[in-house]
């Protein structure tokens, strides 16, 4: 839906190309870009002001240097800062001494206050502590219901009684003392912001069970309303760090940036996904790009070693290096990306992809065909395409369902995937590549300096013969 | 090492199975397969498909709206409706001081131009719609149509408001065969606030005196059957429920032919909520959608719940949720905090879905019909 901020970049620096050195107007230009994508993002007009303002500063005067791209350069520069801004001290939990160590949860109605104190309870079990969970929302219909069912599916503990939420929550307390229980996580009503007794009831249970952490759970989609929000809570409750919620939407999260400048507290977690584990500390790094909209290489990576079976990938890639990539790999391979979730989310994630491809609309039953076309080929006609010849187009089409063009397009689209595979083989491999990826010791580690910023090294560069790049 | 491999194969195969799928689409042409192919990289915004925009309904049998029954009145006496400038004070704050701002000075300055950019995008109003306001306004003042501040937060208010009255707005409820319930579907991402909508909607349509049936479609997320059952004996409706993690679609059915059954008027079917991107989750909607159809009931309103606090991914959820469920209409939640709801004008500018209903406050009464006069003077007023 939204220009990528590199696609933003293109126009502006195919005139700034053979510069030596970005003048301030330039500088101005790429400076509006860089404040609509934030904005685009989500990002408060108020901060975007400011985070553009420090970027300036760093990219007056940059050198453009021949060698490497100048839209580059200034993305790193974006993306450094807002990887600063979100990043700085990251929230570490100490215990109390004298446990339980109590969490309080604050949030908006509908930011997810409650499956995050289920999805922190089951977080703070995996750290092989002992949460008990405390209903203290008594507003809304069944909200206590909802926490007990959570409860039960990560087998933790919740106390609730009705009546008082204040008095409920400090019940908890003495509850979570007597049972020896070392952590409580108390969920509270959700409110507006503006709801002065609502406010008044989340300060006296704050007051009564003293948390040592409080949270505010925000929702990703939040818009402009993001800042106002954490100032209300951030004044009323002194929040110690956030809870990103709903991650996994495709919002661009600029939310997340706008509270970490205005109140200055970490963002802690971030939820990823309905069940109840999609629950992670929080990448600023992976933010940053995901705000300009860079893809999000590392979460590519990360559903890509789920779904993958290791041991066939790394044999069918090193095939795919060696130029013996079949279509039979290609088959199998194809069915575990259908498991790694729909293409269409997947071609979303990868950074540097070309326009006609970012804006398709890829629908997984178009996948079906194509399957139908390569099973119905024998095991040595998917070895080695180049045998099919006019009678064996012929059977193939009519055992598919399809037409023999579309079984030409395919074989000869293969063939270019084969040859595009072969060269990237090459260059990941360092044997003649340009640009190395750097990629030794520690593989991922290595990996994560290579995307950060979203670079995809040598990506989109890497397919000049695919037809469309032609059109 | 292995990583690499993943990465490597990842990036591989999407790339290649992505290309070989244009490039049989394009082949293929337009003729084939779903209608919702559209050329990659076209502009403006993607079609819904022509069902989802058409509404014959209306042109062919008046829909009735507020039935000037004996009900009505009582109706009226219990939820004095609340004014949206009332309500909307917090949001009113934070322009005010901008709109002031420009107002004190005694021309129209590049200063003013900047108050009222940043007041636009702080209302969520987006990038897009306000390079597009500001643009008209500033060719009419080069023209010299538009002299003083006044004059030019007068014509932006109007432009403003035309944005947004195309459309009608008014819940479609057709009278027909006893045993023919209309149905209101309720969609939406997670916790925009779908069932307390239902609890509303339901409750008001009671006191219109139509008899309601609440269907718990929300199968996954936990107690929001119980959620709704609250609510349906606050109102005095029927409830239907199936079992946690069962098929919305089938309880829905349900509810529709037991509606059918009993000679209920109205089903308000709840779904759970569910992020836009999620194509599984999309695909068990469109089903819901299509079954809901098929039973003795007639689905004249599919309601997409947003909370006014979202930001510029509103558009996009309105986008693929219209695409899937043929939305009939918006309604925007939580519109009584700090909110202030922008992104409405995207919304019907650029998708033509109306706003129908909007929530300020939590109680029953205070879910209203959309206003855009209204809204937009208490956005504007000081």
């Amino acid at each position: 839906m939204f220009d990528t901020l590199s696609d933003r970049f293109d126009g502006i620096f195919k005139r700034l190309r053979g510069k030596g050195r970005l003048t301030e107007s330039d500088v101005d230009e790429v400076l509006r870009e860089i404040r609509t994508a934030l904005l685009e993002a989500d990002v408060n007009v108020a901060v975007a002001r400011r985070v553009v303002e420090r970027i300036r500063e760093q990219a007056v005067g940059v050198t453009l240097s021949q060698a490497l791209d100048p839209s580059q350069q200034v993305i790193k520069i974006v993306s450094n800062e807002l990887t600063n801004i979100l990043g700085g001290q990251t929230l570490k939990i100490t215990y109390a001494s004298r446990p339980p160590t109590v969490v309080l949860m604050a949030g908006l109605q509908g930011s997810g206050k409650t499956t995050n104190s289920a999805k922190l309870a089951r977080w703070f079990k995996s750290q092989g502590r002992h949460p008990l969970l405390v209903g203290a929302d008594l507003q809304r219909p069944a909200a206590v219901e909802q926490l007990r069912v959570l409860g039960r599916q990560i087998d933790v503990p919740v106390f609730s009684e009705p009546g008082d939420p204040v008095s409920t929550a400090a019940r908890g307390l003495a509850e979570a003392r007597r049972l020896g229980r070392d952590v409580l996580i108390v969920d509270t009503a959700g409110r507006l912001a503006i709801d002065a007794d609502m406010m008044t009831q989340v300060r006296q249970i704050s007051e009564a069970i003293q948390p040592d952490y409080t949270f505010l759970v925000i929702d990703a989609m939040t818009g402009q309303d993001a800042v106002s929000v954490a100032e209300a809570f951030h004044q009323t409750l002194a929040i110690d760090g956030v809870i990103l919620s709903k991650l996994d939407g495709d919002a661009r999260g600029g939310a997340a940036l706008s509270v970490k400048e205005v109140i200055g507290r970490p963002i802690a977690f971030a939820s990823t996904g309905e069940k109840l584990d999609a629950f992670e500390q929080f990448h600023p790094d992976r933010m940053a790009g995901r705000i300009l909209g860079m893809g999000d290489v590392l979460t590519l990576i990360e559903q890509a070693e789920q779904a993958f079976e290791k041991d066939s990938a790394a044999e069918a890639a090193q095939r795919m290096m060696d130029g013996e990539f079949t279509l039979d790999d290609f088959l199998d391979q194809m069915q575990q990306l259908k498991k790694m979730g729909p293409l269409s989310g997947l071609l979303g994630m990868m950074p540097g992809m070309p326009k006609e491809l970012k804006g398709a609309k890829i629908d997984d039953d178009d996948l079906k065909p194509i399957e139908a076309i390569i099973r119905s080929m024998t095991a040595q006609e998917r070895r080695k395409p180049e045998i099919i010849n006019g009678s064996r187009r012929n059977r193939i089409a009519a055992g598919s369902g399809t037409s023999v063009g579309e079984i030409n397009r395919l074989v000869k689209q293969f063939s270019e995937m084969q040859k595009m595979m072969k060269r990237m083989g090459g260059m990941s491999m360092g044997k003649k590549g340009k640009k190395k990826m750097p990629m030794m010791p520690g593989g991922l580690g290595g990996l994560k300096g290579a995307m950060q910023g979203g670079l995809p090294a040598g990506l989109p560069e890497g397919f000049p013969d695919m037809p469309f790049n032609k059109r | 090492m292995p990583t690499i491999y993943l990465v490597l194969i990842a990036v591989a195969i999407v790339f290649g199975v992505s290309v070989l799928l244009i490039s049989r689409k394009r082949a293929v042409g337009p003729a084939d397969r779903s209608p919702a192919i559209t050329v990659p990289g076209a502009p403006g915004p993607i079609p819904t498909t022509p069902a989802a925009v058409a509404e014959p309904a209306v042109v062919a049998e008046p829909a009735v709206v507020a039935e000037p029954a004996a009900g009505t009145d009582e109706g009226i006496e219990i939820f004095e409706r609340p004014r949206f400038r009332d309500r909307m004070s917090k949001s009113r704050a934070v322009l005010a001081g901008v709109f002031s701002g420009v107002r004190s000075r005694s021309g129209i300055t590049a200063e003013t131009w900047d108050d009222l950019e940043e007041a636009l995008l702080r209302a969520d109003v987006g990038v897009r719609v306000t390079d597009e306001l500001l643009n008209g306004l500033r060719a009419r003042v080069a023209s010299k149509e538009i002299a003083d501040p006044e004059a030019l937060l007068a014509a932006l208010q109007a432009d403003m408001i035309g944005r947004l009255s195309a459309n009608e707005r008014a819940l479609r409820f057709e009278p027909g065969e006893p045993d023919e319930p209309n149905v209101w579907l309720f969609v939406g991402v997670n916790g925009v606030g779908k069932t307390t909508t239902i609890g509303k909607v339901g409750a008001q349509q009671r006191q219109l005196g139509r008899s309601v049936l609440m269907a718990a479609g929300d199968t996954f997320r936990a107690a929001a059957a119980e959620q709704l059952g609250t609510w349906a004996q606050r109102s005095g409706s029927e409830l239907v429920r199936g079992s946690e993690g069962g098929d919305p679609s089938a309880v829905i059915f349900d509810g529709i032919e037991s509606a059918s059954a009993r000679h209920i008027d109205l089903v308000l079917a709840d779904t759970a909520g569910r992020l836009h991107n999620k194509t599984n989750l999309m695909e068990e909607l469109r089903k819901v959608r299509r079954v809901a159809a098929k039973g003795r009931g007639r689905v004249t309103e599919v309601l997409l719940v947003i909370d006014a606090t979202t930001g510029q991914n509103g558009l996009a959820q309105a986008r693929q949720f219209g695409e899937v469920t043929e939305v009939t209409g918006v309604v925007l939640t939580k519109l009584d905090g700090s909110a202030k709801g922008g992104i409405v004008f995207a919304i019907e500018t650029e998708l033509g879905l109306p706003v129908k209903l909007v929530g300020l406050g939590e109680s029953i009464g205070d879910l209203v019909e959309f206003d855009p006069t209204e809204f937009i003077e208490a956005l504007f007023s000081e």
